[in-house]
């Protein structure tokens, strides 16, 4: 058979897209079956010459491509075949091909430019639409530059049909080759006075577009715009118009005073929901200086909120969130209307509302909002009452828990989250309890009674979630053990045979918490002991030994509990739990034959007392916040070489450390030895060596180094012998970070808000600098805006000509006359800085020589503007 | 600007598909499948729109509608107007029931080139161009009627005519 009859074959029998999504909806092969023969029969298919069968077969592959993501990039030079054929249907299924499957780095891109340019010339404006459609889709810097003089012709073209899509196609063009603006922007700023809707429309779309990217360089059209403004009456022209002056007086804070007025007209007058949308957005995101207009504004806001229509109300809850930093007034106002969202079936709406309510709390209304949403956490599906736990969360703690006056009261909320069934965020809890142990000094006994209440609540232990938290409730018992009631319960608690439910690592602080609360149970023992046989009238002064009062037999119960409770444990699998335990059991072993004699225990020469004495040293530095660019602040040492090359390392553990690769081998154990240093550092000063030492140690390195690591306060600073030489931390804090967000706080507070240790920075450090990426943006940007205002400078000088032809003379021109010699005078200033900054640069570019030239004629030209 | 186009069952079988930004085929599935994910877990009478930030990035906003079997989904950025995107659609169906004259599903499983048509005639590079149907349907018309007039002379290639003359 010859090659022309198999064609033939093919053509005959070759099945359509229709045959194609028939055979999908009837094949029982499984859908990647039947798509892989698809595939088979049409690479087959797209190799023969006739093409039609190309066509279909091409025709089949976009199919697949779009709908079962089947790869189409392997048939693009196929594309580019079926696209140069003479007949309409090929032409489109190969345009429709090419828009879909290609990108920049297509290869056979190159090939199409000759094509595209034989449709932009077409006769048949549909063939036109065709190749502008593609060029708007894929259109590269090298197919925008190569084409801009058939765009140019085409944005002239009679047929509307025509005209819109070239002017939606410029967009494109303008953005891959800025040098397109010199050539055509003259003709699409004057189709902002088209009668034609749909031109305007295309056009303000535009324009759009281009004011989101850079808003200065569309300043120069505010009074064209206006124009439009106040004229049109067709919503999509007019909604586009609004979205283009939100970007423009974000840059011209004075347009404002003059689209304020219209806008609010046009929300008066309109019927369409989605004019007003966009006007309430306009004003509440640009014009929230302007009162009468966000009254307005706000008053249709409300009108949102009170309706059936859930898309009305969701999209009223988001305006309120955009107006609430500026205008809190106006979430106030609709405060019920925002709760009641709260319980809508809407997700939407839901979430909205609850970041509306997180805007307004305040630390007069903090507890107020937290019970509201608590009962609403309650009832709510498990996602939403996550999101209300995670709200309060972060509402509360921002900026070291700045709101909050009464931290029992935030404390048992901690507790109540804890209890809420869907709870999640254990590990935020967590954070937040031994956060403000560390930071708030009056919180502690709050803090120990609710630990206590979730250590013995046996329903937590089940929950994977909450385990977190009660790691910091075990932690915090044991810590600030001074403040428990029963630490005998304590014990008992903390090693109740449900804690295997626990994951080791958390069992292991149980372990260790039980060990701490031993420990200060011996040394309020024996301290009673001491002040009993002395007969010293000093009083215990600590409120709690008096409640703790031991006696011998309950000492010796809390030790047998204690080795009862951990001698299971001793051969567990786990390191850490076995190494906390055999600690303890170590510990106890040392004390325990003392203790069994009871022989001279108040005898300050005892095993046990010296031991216990020691432990008590170890355990009593007090720990508080670091900040998190702590490191930093230290500076190296004099004799201390971090970078040198840690060679003769190898020698001694080069078998243990082989390295992955060997670029950053140095880098990795420099850095782990610096973290051996560091915690031998940190054993150091807080457990082998005598504490008075380290004390002083400790005071000494911040006479050097100054403060990069504050403690709430030292217990008493003047009796172990350190000179008070340093700011206690609030004080400090105080001075280096008075709060900018909160300048008048209330001076006499009913209830006085307890001490709050405030990391000068660090605290806050999860904020990402946003600067940067916004210069980016900008440099991105910059080549098409500096194209832009160079064809604004030349057209306005165009313009210049035709003013003093015409006569000026109604009110409304004279009115825009007035505004636009403010807007003039105003991107003339722009102007001028942008020259002046690239003025360094302006010797590599000659279009920007002629953009100097320009801007040069146009000093001379300012007085013809105030005719 | 309009960042894509679905139309989708509400079992999640994709019917159309058009992402303005080019976009490999698999990251279409996964952003097809993400939406219907969400789409369908979503009761009746609650609001048209999504937040899609973690399928779409920051700023895209998505307002979906549903017809009988079918979802019409749009997203976009912010420089279009939610409501209005909903009207989008409205003319959308309006348009594709004026084509089909009481459009359903199967009309749009069949008729895939003349869907694409109907959106491009609206849609055009991301930029909302044409919202009267009336004017739509004008454009679709003439189309496809040259795609007729081609077809026509391509009924009976110059291959075959010889063929059949045998």
């Amino acid at each position: 058979m010859s090659s022309s009859s198999t064609s033939i074959m093919d053509n005959l029998f070759q099945r359509s897209l229709e045959d194609l999504i028939k055979g999908f909806r009837l094949q029982l092969l499984g859908e990647s079956n039947f798509i892989s023969r698809a595939l088979e029969e049409i690479r087959r298919e797209i190799k023969v010459t006739d093409l039609s069968t190309k066509s279909t077969a091409l025709h089949k592959l976009s199919y697949l491509a779009a709908l079962h993501g089947v790869d189409m990039s392997w048939a693009a030079f196929h594309a580019v075949e079926v696209v140069s054929s003479p007949r309409f249907q090929h032409k489109r299924i190969g345009y429709e091909a090419i828009t879909q499957s290609f990108h920049e780095q297509t290869s056979v891109l190159l090939l199409i430019t000759n094509q595209v340019r034989k449709d932009l010339n077409s006769a048949n404006e549909y063939e036109v639409s065709l190749a502008l459609e593609c060029l708007s889709r894929i259109g590269t810097h090298d197919l925008a530059r190569d084409l801009t003089p058939e765009v140019f012709t085409l944005l002239g073209s009679s047929k509307a049909f025509v005209k819109k899509k070239a002017i939606g196609v410029v967009l494109r063009v303008f953005e891959k080759y800025p040098d397109a603006v010199k050539v055509c922007f003259k003709r699409l700023v004057e189709n902002l006075e088209s009668s034609d809707p749909q031109i305007l429309s295309a056009v303000v779309g535009v324009f759009c577009e281009l004011a989101t990217r850079d808003p200065g360089s569309c300043l120069p059209l505010a009074p064209e715009l206006y124009k439009v403004l106040v004229d049109s009456r067709n919503n999509w022209v007019l909604i586009k118009v609004l979205k283009i002056f939100a970007k423009l007086a974000s840059v011209e804070p004075r347009l404002g005073k003059k689209v304020a007025e219209p806008i609010c007209e046009h929300m008066r007058r309109t019927v369409a929901k989605s004019l007003v949308f966009e006007c309430v957005r306009t004003v509440v995101s640009s014009l929230s200086d302007h009162e009468a207009a966000v009254k307005l504004a706000v008053a249709k806001i409300r009108e949102f909120l009170v309706e059936d229509d859930p898309n009305l109300k969701y999209l009223g809850l988001n305006a309120l969130s955009i107006v609430a930093p500026k205008h809190l007034w106006a979430v106030l106002e609709n405060k019920e209307a925002v709760v009641k969202a709260l319980s809508d079936e809407d997700p939407n709406v839901k979430l909205e509302a609850l970041h509306l309510l997180m805007s307004m709390v305040n630390e007069d209304n903090v507890s107020e909002i937290s019970r509201i949403l608590m009962n609403y956490a309650l009832k709510s599906d498990p996602f939403f009452c996550n999101e209300i736990i995670f709200s309060v969360l972060s509402a509360c703690s921002r900026n070291a828990y700045e709101i909050i006056v009464d931290f029992d009261w935030y404390v048992s909320l901690l507790g109540e989250m804890a209890r809420i069934p869907h709870c999640q965020r254990g590990e935020e809890i967590e954070h937040q309890l031994i956060d403000i142990g560390m930071r708030v000094r009056d919180a502690r006994p709050q803090l120990v009674r609710v630990s206590w209440a979730l250590l013995i609540d046996p329903a937590l232990l089940g929950n994977l979630f909450l385990h977190p938290i009660l790691s910091a409730a075990a932690w915090i018992s044991g810590e600030y053990v001074e403040f428990c009631k029963n630490p005998y319960e304590t014990v008992e608690v903390l090693l109740q045979p449900r804690t295997g439910l626990l994951p080791p690592s958390i069992r292991a602080v149980y372990i260790h918490s039980a060990f701490k609360v031993l420990i200060f149970c011996l040394r309020s023992y024996f301290s009673a002991e001491e002040s009993t046989l002395s007969f010293s009238a000093q009083e215990f002064s600590s409120a709690s030994s008096s409640m703790n009062a031991f006696t011998y037999e309950s000492i010796l119960n809390l030790v047998n509990v204690i080795e009862l409770g951990l001698v299971p444990l001793s051969g567990t699998h786990d390191v850490e739990v076995q190494e906390r335990t055999k600690n303890v059991l170590g510990f106890i072993g040392m004390i325990k034959q003392d203790l069994a004699e009871k022989l001279n225990l108040q005898d300050s020469e005892t095993e046990v007392f010296r031991v216990t004495a020691f432990m008590e040293d170890v355990f009593s530095e007090e720990l508080g916040p670091v900040s998190a660019t702590a490191q930093d602040k230290v500076c190296v040492p004099g004799g201390l070489e971090l970078k040198e090359n840690l060679g003769d390392l190898e020698e001694i553990c080069g078998e243990f450390l082989k390295p992955v690769d060997s670029v950053s081998y140095t880098d990795k154990i420099s850095f782990s030895v610096s973290k051996l240093r560091i915690r031998d550092q940190q054993e150091a000063s807080s457990s082998s060596s005598p504490p008075h030492e380290a004390s002083s140690l400790l005071a000494e390195h911040r006479k050097r180094h100054g403060m990069y690591y504050l403690p709430s306060q030292k217990d008493d600073p003047d009796s172990n012998g350190t000179p008070n030489d340093y700011p206690l931390a609030n004080e400090l804090a105080n001075e280096i970070s008075p709060d900018p967000f909160n300048p008048k706080k209330k001076p006499n507070q009913s209830k006085q808000r307890p001490v709050v240790v405030k990391l000068e920075e660090g605290d806050e450090s999860r904020n990402p600098p946003q600067a940067k990426s916004n210069i980016e943006t900008v440099n991105d940007d910059e080549s098409l805006s500096r194209a832009i205002q160079s064809a604004l400078l030349v057209k306005n000088k165009g313009k210049e000509k035709d003013k003093s032809e015409t006569n000026p003379n109604s009110g409304q021109q004279e009115k825009e006359e007035s505004s636009r010699i403010e807007d003039h005078q105003n991107s003339e200033k722009k102007k001028k800085k942008k020259k002046k900054k690239n003025g360094e640069r302006s010797s590599k570019h000659k279009s920007r020589g002629r953009n100097e030239v320009a801007s040069a004629s146009e000093q001379v030209i300012i007085p013809d503007y105030l005719l | 600007m309009i960042k894509a186009v679905m139309m989708m069952n509400t079992q999640g079988k994709p019917r159309l598909a058009k992402f303005y930004d080019y976009m490999p085929v698999e990251k279409q599935q996964e952003l097809i499948r993400g939406v219907f994910s969400v789409l369908c877990s979503r009761p009746e009478n609650v609001s048209n729109f999504l937040e899609i930030d973690s399928l779409f990035g920051p700023d895209s906003r998505l307002v979906y509608k549903h017809y009988a079997t079918l979802y019409f989904v749009l997203v976009f950025d912010g420089s279009e107007n939610e409501l209005a995107m909903l009207d989008l659609i409205q003319v959308l169906v309006e348009t594709l029931d004026k084509c089909f004259s009481n459009v359903c599903e199967l009309d749009i499983v069949f008729n895939y080139s003349k869907m694409h048509a109907v959106l491009d005639e609206i849609v055009f590079g991301g930029q909302v161009l044409e919202t009267s149907s009336a004017e739509v349907m004008k454009a679709v018309k003439e189309i496809s009627k040259l795609e007729a007039a081609s077809n026509s002379i391509s009924l009976v290639p110059k291959s075959v005519s010889g063929w059949r003359g045998r």
